[in-house]
């Protein structure tokens, strides 16, 4: 009960914060930062005028006829029934608003498929629960996971100004650069929006979707994945950040040379400390939506990883149920997903978390030689 | 009113047929579908190995970037990934390029690559002489091989596609009884855990 | 419920037998009707009831009554029971009470056949609600089960929803196949076709549709049962298959799937306005063309459903003319509507509220339609909260209103009595209020960028969610009354006459209220 109350407690407090700081009426579409989204306003705008206008003038006669001509102030009916002139103007009519309609909507959707020379490829790929940002010309890539705390979503702590919408690794783009996305998918169909841009395509497993966008000011732009995905398709938020181009030149070297260190993070000798203490993050970001942070997991989908089997005694199935999944269960495999070093963290991590202490670890060597054997 | 029941029993017999009829126009998308996407190069599939009798034209004066992303499908533990990120090439000139794979499984293990091209509007003018992916792929445990592709892209692409790319994603079709047995001990544990 | 059933028969003299077997066997389009009516209701709440649940974690930003999982099985399950238990049978009640009474016939063509339609449906949805005490729990993709979420990565459950889509799928083609076979072969003598009320043409065209798109459903469901239970690929892209397709086919089947829902409402709603308006329906011939059009139309439009996922510009441009079409015919619908309102004498019963209601409602669901049509701005439209207010302006004031003012416009002849006219205004305007309080503010949290079917969301939408959830349980909540007023009213209440609205215009009002057992076993005949 106490814990309940104190749950209700920080709900209420949290709403009051939130309602109070983030109090936001939003009514309308916003231009958004690209060519393409501002078209699509003025599209938006275009037609709900049309539509207004057509409510007023059909609302117009038809409260007109609900006040005036009401039985009880004894109106008389009049008994006509049809009118061909007036049927044939009100089909033509509409007819010829869409067609004017059509005209905007066909030069956007044109410019929506442009095919022109692109400056930076980008191929962006759907996972449960994730994207990946591949630099295809750069050859470098890497995942980006939501970073918000399930303290947050679960409202034991106050939720921060980027709830749901904040990751670890965001997309990093040049402003004015024609930015060409290819949008797959490893499992399920997902879908890659960014509000602000007017870009929004479907990733499709096995198949490879492209479009772009070109962005005016830099800034740092959020969105979500927008198909039904399963259980976390909520949680899936889509964060770019548009940069000048010197600054995403210098961030391309320092994600080359990033790349670099983490083939040495993985000759380094590491201690157990070391290990636990990266393994906790690494734990946090990618394991704690299943198997909860206290490793307590939620059975029977989602096995608890304190005192299990797996985390305790043979060294080599653990680290097969981690690099290489388990198919027919929610299990995906990370062999591919998370570096060498991170691997060894997280193992090592589970296997010394919350009294799990085997005291074993694994180095990020020996997960590369495991991921390697013949 | 027997009148009335055999009118009725017509009524029903063509409902009944179209009932049918419409099943079966269910099923009938699945190879019309199929049709139209390589009539049209809709949805980016690729077709099969291109034969042709007549030399295509070559056309020197314009060049294609063809591009090559690979990925693999769900639970698929092999490393995959082209050996060249894009090419640009003359319509019309064929073209070899690799992709590597390697299976770093204890396991021997079959793998099946799903192409898929974009924009789609190019389709039509992608021809493969030569894939990997016209079969499936078997790499014994720790295996690695550089796959072949030949392509050519026909001189007839459009003016404004200026930029191919074809994607590879890697599908583990090993036989399921097999690995599904070394699967099932994995779930065994994992289930106690 | 079962001693209102009771009372119900006891006012008919002869014909029912007592008991149990009575509903279970019997032939009898009205008690069929009412079964079907009643079935629908409990649906309602039930699918209501998961609105409820979905409303009530989204009240507040966080996870706090349900977990992700089960939240998408009550969006899934809410959508599925809403759409398959609660409007169609709603509709297939009223096509068994209403039409042998509109057209002069002594019953359904084929009543044993409507008797298994019936008795199917009961079967289907318990397969159905079962799932959700399935390990693995219920179907968790949403109403539109898209592959490869709902085969390669659907609960174990995905079977024994497969099996409930079927025979969900039987019965309303059984159910269409009476219609169409009543319509064309029961009428009696000089009731030419252009003569039928309008309630019964577009019953006619809805049947058809029914059977044109009821058999591909059934195929895209078998084709994943397939996909699951048997190793083809249909729809599995490492075999060769095509996710894509799955959509194509299963909103070949979704779109003239939506009019189905609607064009029944159409028609009764066409029945209302000038019985309340004193004045005959403006443009009959008209109506029956549009709805034809709308009906034709439905067939070329279905990858609007899909702008998002990479068809080509020229796929683009079809289906975004093509859609926008569809304005047209809809359009001549609503000034037809307001033109027979337009210098009639005008009352406003429940009924006639309803139905105005529903004019007003469904068209701004098309204006949003017709926004979400043009394709650019789709784009950023589409998976939002957006689309989920555009379909539910279209079947909450559309489709359930349209069955509200069915269901008092009937209810006199139906029971032989009055219903409450101060309890159902209020009814009325509880709804009303409370559907546009829970609806209309979910535009805005879609041009605003929420998507749809999330459990949680990023803080700049609380504001609007909390007012639609307060909105929606008014709305849930009101639906209650709804159920009194009509226990109420068949229990007693005033005695209704023969044709007890004033401007009532049809066969029906010819019958005594309540309509007797057998009616019309001898044809009326027209003039």
């Amino acid at each position: 009960m106490r814990v309940h109350a104190k749950r209700a407690g920080a709900l209420l407090g949290a709403s009051l914060v939130s309602s109070q700081a983030m109090a936001d009426w939003t009514l309308n579409m916003a231009p958004g930062v690209t060519g393409t989204s501002n078209e699509i306003y003025g599209l938006h705008m275009t037609i709900l005028w049309i539509c207004v206008a057509i409510g007023i003038v059909v609302f117009g006669v038809m409260f007109w006829s609900i006040f005036a001509h009401r039985k009880s102030k004894g109106s008389k009916p009049a008994h006509f029934h049809e009118n061909t002139v007036v049927e044939i103007l009100w089909t033509i009519i509409p007819f010829v608003i869409l067609v004017l309609m059509c005209i905007p909507a066909t030069a956007t959707l044109m410019d929506m498929y442009d095919s022109e020379e692109s400056d930076i490829d980008i191929k962006v790929t759907g996972y449960q629960w994730k994207w990946k940002y591949d630099y295809i010309n750069e050859e470098f890539g890497y995942f980006s996971n939501t970073t918000t705390p399930q303290d947050e979503i679960y409202n034991r702590v106050e939720k921060n100004e980027h709830y749901l919408r904040e990751v670890d690794n965001p997309m990093v783009v040049p402003v004015d650069k024609k930015i060409r996305f290819l949008v797959t998918a490893n499992d399920v169909i997902h879908s890659w929006w960014v509000p602000a841009f007017g870009v929004k395509k479907d990733a499709i497993p096995g198949f490879i979707n492209e479009t772009w966008t070109r962005i005016d000011e830099p800034g740092i732009y959020r969105g979500q994945c927008t198909e039904l995905c399963g259980r976390l398709h909520g949680f899936m938020p889509v964060v770019v950040k548009a940069v000048p181009q010197d600054e995403y030149d210098a961030w391309v070297a320092e994600q080359v040379a990033s790349a670099e260190r983490e083939r040495e993070l993985t000759s380094k000798d590491w201690t157990l400390a070391e290990l636990m203490e990266r393994g906790e993050g690494v734990y946090n970001t990618n394991c704690a939506a299943c198997h909860q942070a206290n490793g307590e997991g939620m059975p029977p989908t989602f096995p608890a990883l304190k005192g299990s089997r797996i985390a305790i005694e043979d060294m080599n199935a653990h680290l097969d149920v981690v690099v290489n999944g388990v198919s027919g269960s929610p299990m995906q495999a990370f062999g591919e997903q998370l570096s060498e070093a991170d691997l060894a963290a997280v193992i090592t991590y589970e296997r010394n978390a919350w009294g799990n202490d085997t005291g074993e670890m694994v180095t990020p060597k020996e997960v590369f030689d495991y991921k390697n054997k013949e | 009113m027997t009148e009335q029941r055999r009118s009725n029993a017509r009524v029903v017999g063509w409902c009944l047929a179209s009932v049918v009829g419409m099943f079966a126009f269910g099923f009938a998308l699945v190879p019309l579908y199929d049709v139209f996407c390589e009539a049209l190069g809709i949805n980016g599939k690729t077709q099969g190995r291109y034969e042709s009798t007549t030399v295509l034209e070559r056309d020197d004066n314009r060049t294609i970037t063809v591009q090559f992303v690979a990925q693999n499908g769900p639970e698929m533990p092999w490393e995959f990934r082209p050996v060249v990120t894009s090419v640009k090439v003359h319509p019309g000139e064929p073209t070899t390029v690799n992709f590597f794979a390697r299976n770093p499984t204890g396991l021997a293990m079959t793998a099946q690559a799903v192409p898929s091209l974009s924009p789609s509007e190019g389709t039509l003018y992608f021809h493969k002489t030569e894939c990997f992916c016209f079969n499936q792929q078997k790499l014994e445990a720790g295996e690695s091989v550089n796959m072949p592709l030949v392509f050519i892209v026909d001189a007839a692409i459009p003016a404004e596609i200026h930029k191919l790319t074809l994607s590879y994603t890697l599908y583990d079709q090993s036989d399921p009884a097999a690995v599904s047995a070394a699967e099932q001990t994995q779930i065994t544990t994992n289930d106690n855990g | 419920m079962s001693a209102v059933i009771d009372t119900h028969a006891q006012d008919h003299h002869h014909g029912p037998a007592k008991g149990f077997t009575r509903w279970l066997y019997t032939t009898n389009h009205k008690d069929i009707g009412s079964m079907y009516l009643i079935f629908s209701f409990a649906m309602f709440l039930l699918g209501g009831t998961m609105a409820m649940v979905i409303r009530a974690e989204l009240f507040q930003p966080g996870l706090q009554i349900v977990e992700p999982e089960f939240f998408n099985q009550m969006t899934t399950m809410h959508g599925l029971i809403m759409v398959f238990g609660a409007v169609m049978p709603a509709f297939v009640g009223l096509a068994n009470w209403m039409i042998p009474m509109m057209i002069g016939a002594p019953d359904m063509a084929l009543p044993r056949m409507n008797n298994w339609s019936f008795w199917l449906l009961p079967a289907a949805f318990l397969i159905l609600i079962s799932t959700l005490f399935m390990p693995g729990g219920a179907p968790n993709f949403g109403w539109t089960f898209y592959a490869p979420l709902s085969t390669t990565y659907g609960p174990p459950s995905t079977t024994f929803f497969i099996f409930a889509v079927h025979i969900m799928g039987v019965s309303s083609i059984m159910g269409a196949i009476n219609v169409i076979a009543t319509i064309l072969n029961l009428r009696a003598p000089g009731m030419t076709l252009m003569k039928m009320p309008l309630f019964v043409w577009t019953w006619l065209i809805t049947a058809f549709l029914l059977i044109a798109v009821m058999p591909v459903l059934a195929g895209v469901v078998t084709m994943m049962l397939m996909d699951i239970n048997f190793g083809t690929s249909f729809f599995n892209a490492a075999g060769g298959g095509d996710p894509v397709l799955f959509q194509h086919v299963f909103w070949f089947f979704g779109h003239p799937e939506v009019y189905i829902m609607i064009l029944p409402a159409f028609g009764a709603v066409s029945e209302i306005i000038p019985a309340f308006s004193r004045k005959p329906l403006f443009g009959y011939a008209s109506m029956v063309y549009a709805v034809g059009a709308i009906a034709l139309l439905s067939f070329v439009v279905w990858a609007h459903h899909m702008f998002t996922v990479g068809i080509p510009l020229a796929g683009e441009l079809f289906f975004m003319y093509a859609t926008m079409l569809i304005a047209v015919p809809t359009g001549v619908k609503v000034f037809n509507w307001v033109a027979t309102m337009f210098r009639g004498a005008l009352s406003f019963e429940a009924p006639m509220l309803f139905a105005v209601a529903f004019v007003i409602l469904f068209t701004i669901g098309g204006f949003s339609g017709l926004m979400l049509a043009v394709a650019p701005a789709d784009f950023q439209y589409h998976d939002t909260y957006f689309v989920v207010a555009h379909f539910h302006y279209v079947l909450v004031p559309g489709a359930i209103f349209g069955i509200f003012a069915s269901a008092y416009y009937w209810l006199p002849k139906w029971t032989g009595h009055m219903y409450d006219e101060t309890l159902a205004q209020t009814h009325f305007w509880l709804s009303f209020v409370g559907m546009n309080l829970a609806f209309f503010p979910m535009h805005f949290l879609g041009l605003a960028g929420m998507p749809r079917r999330i459990p949680d969301y990023a803080l700049q939408f609380a504001d609007f969610n909390m007012v639609s959830s307060i909105g929606a349980f008014m709305f849930g909540a009101t639906q209650l009354l709804f159920l009194f007023i009509v226990v109420k009213c068949v229990r007693g209440g005033e005695k209704a006459a023969a044709k007890p609205w004033e401007g009532a215009e049809g066969l029906e009002w010819t019958l005594p209220s309540p309509a007797p057992y057998h009616t019309f076993a001898t044809p009326p005949e027209i003039k």
